[in-house]
């Protein structure tokens, strides 16, 4: 039933169906609401007694969800070659590229005479990152990658959120949990 | 010749001293156990873990994080070393004793509350698990064998008086601390705490006196032993039995007193922020917090005094077990005196958890609805209820 209030033309009331007794007083709803808690409180208490973790979390850093995807994009890595240098060529497409503008890239001549530039300085921020994964995608000698975890991705202030070479080139492909995923390792 | 002190003997004077000061650390334990339970208990009903990330390292790799203990160590370390900050324009007097009266009642109140029987040191430590103390059980037996005392603070003969009184103390701590901080949100919650508080107070009153009818006793230790009687000569006379109803209107109505979830309005974090103590910080907000889980433990004292026979056990004599049915258990002292802490413990623990469960599964009412509750629901059941106790109570009943 709907009826309307004089003076609000074109408004209508709905009548809420009128609640029963026993819900206006609360009580047993509160019972019932209890209960639940009560046996999901001693079932996970239960798991807890012997030894078995209750609830449905998972302790980040110490697990992973075993359905995290392979692809996932993670933390950048600069990819060496077999001296230890980085395979990256300078050539800013990366630089380019990025939607957060967070890649700064200055080259200098390369020792090498086969190849032009390498980069002199080479930071990632972090902070401003998006991942994204336009970067890998723009790089033409496979020299930008991204692991698939975001661990210890965390800094005090925003400056230790600016990753620079050394950082970035601080990857051994060789550690297992440093899982790469659609690329194998460099061959060269 | 024992030795005095302030007129008092000495042993009587530690002997109080022992028993109130275990009462004190009792209430401040729970505080703080209490405040574990918040969170873990909280976790474990919604699936998760709770706090566990604090932790004192040890060798090897380890760490010690206690089930989360470690976590309220870190909290009071945080709130000590913070910055105390205060609003630009309060009222300072009035700011500084808001806190005292919030916490002093919530610890004051369990003073006259009986925590177990009769204990006579002489014969107390008789029992064989005891003999091995060495020189108090010769020492009570030859110099004090009639000395005996109660494990309670203050036995006034007002007792249920004075709790509602000290209690009716904590309405002031939430408005002062809500008016003096100079803040719309405290004011608001300064004030629907007042309101709330003295409506919910009149129908736990009104609650109670039905069971002061019954017992005709106001003193809450001649009400644990008028429930440790039997009805027909098996049912434990306790207040769950005789005022069933009493017990559910006075748990919505201690709750409510309580401020805690269901009606925690004075505190809405959504809609105010924390109410009455949001410009408190530090410190001075966990004596705020602080005091909230001492009054859980109080409102679970007080359910179990008033409604679960507080120490007394079922069938439990002063000489053994005096079961229904015949059969009789002969007990040391010692043994009764033991398990009537331990009876009153496990009650309040259970009571406790009870609230806290209460608080972590349901949703808030709105305001209009905890004073429709308050006043439309709970002031005339508690009263049908008073005028039905009298009547039985008038016509011979109990």
């Amino acid at each position: 039933m709907s009826y309307q209030i004089q003076g609000l033309p074109d408004m209508e009331y709905v009548d809420r169906k009128k609640r029963q007794f026993l819900i206006q007083i609360y009580y047993r709803e509160i019972a019932r609401g209890v209960w639940i808690t009560t046996k999901h409180f001693f079932r996970n208490l239960w798991k807890w007694l012997t030894f078995r973790k209750g609830g449905v979390v998972i302790l980040y850093p110490e697990e992973t969800r075993p359905d995290m995807s392979p692809n996932n994009r993670g933390r950048h890595v600069l990819v060496q070659r077999p001296n230890g240098s980085s395979r990256c060529v300078a050539c800013q497409m990366c630089a380019t590229i990025c939607p957060a503008q967070c890649i700064t890239i200055q080259a200098e001549e390369s020792e090498d005479p086969l190849i032009q530039k390498r980069p002199r300085v080479f930071e990632i921020d972090v902070s401003r990152c998006i991942f994204c994964g336009f970067c890998v995608e723009a790089c033409p000698v496979d020299a930008i990658r991204m692991l698939a975890t975001t661990e210890n991705l965390v800094g005090y202030n925003r400056f230790n959120m600016i990753y620079d070479k050394e950082k970035l080139l601080n990857w051994h492909p060789i550690v297992e949990q440093d899982v790469v995923h659609g690329h194998e390792p460099p061959a060269d | 010749m024992q030795s005095t002190i302030l007129g008092i003997n000495i042993v009587y004077f530690w002997t109080y001293f022992f028993v109130a000061g275990a009462i004190f650390i009792f209430m401040f334990m729970m505080g703080a156990v209490m405040s574990w339970s918040e969170r873990k208990q909280s976790a474990q009903l919604q699936d998760r873990i709770g706090a566990n990330r604090a932790a004192i390292p040890l060798p090897f790799g380890k760490k010690l994080a206690l089930w989360g203990f470690i976590n309220n160590l870190a909290d009071a370390i945080k709130c000590l070393i913070k910055e105390d900050f205060r609003p630009q324009a309060y009222d300072k007097l009035m700011y500084n004793l808001a806190i005292f009266f919030a916490f002093i009642p919530a610890v004051l109140a369990v003073a006259v509350v009986p925590f177990a029987g009769v204990v006579k040191p002489a014969e107390f430590f008789q029992a064989w698990y005891l003999k091995w103390i060495p020189w108090l059980p010769e020492y009570f037996a030859a110099n004090l064998p009639d000395f005996s005392f109660r494990v309670q603070v203050a036995n006034l003969n007002v007792g249920l008086l004075f709790i509602f009184a000290i209690g009716g103390l904590n309405v002031f701590g939430s408005i002062l601390a809500g008016w003096s901080s100079n803040n719309k949100f405290s004011m608001m919650g300064g004030l629907r705490a007042a309101s709330q508080m003295i409506s919910y107070e009149i129908s736990m009153g009104m609650s109670l006196l039905g069971i002061i009818f019954i017992y005709q006793h106001i003193d809450l230790w001649g009400l644990v032993q008028a429930q440790s009687d039997l009805a027909w000569g098996w049912l434990p006379k306790w207040g769950i039995f005789l005022q069933p109803l009493a017990f559910f209107l006075f748990i919505a109505a201690a709750v409510a007193e309580n401020k805690r979830m269901p009606f925690d309005l004075p505190e809405a974090e959504s809609e105010i922020i924390s109410g009455y103590f949001l410009e408190y910080s530090g410190f001075k907000m966990l004596l705020f917090m602080f005091a909230e889980f001492i009054e859980i433990v109080f409102v679970a004292i007080m359910l179990t005094t008033l409604f679960f026979g507080g120490f007394s056990v079922p069938w439990l004599m002063a000489d053994g077990f005096h079961f229904p049915w015949g059969s009789y258990v002969p007990l040391s002292h010692a043994s009764v005196v033991i398990l009537q802490i331990i009876s009153f413990q496990l009650k309040v623990f259970f009571f406790c958890w009870l609230l806290q469960q209460l608080r972590w599964s349901l949703p808030r009412f709105r305001y209009d609805q905890v004073m429709d509750l308050g006043w439309k629901i709970l002031l005339p059941l508690s009263i049908v209820n008073l005028i039905i106790t009298i009547i039985i109570v008038a016509l011979g009943g109990f």
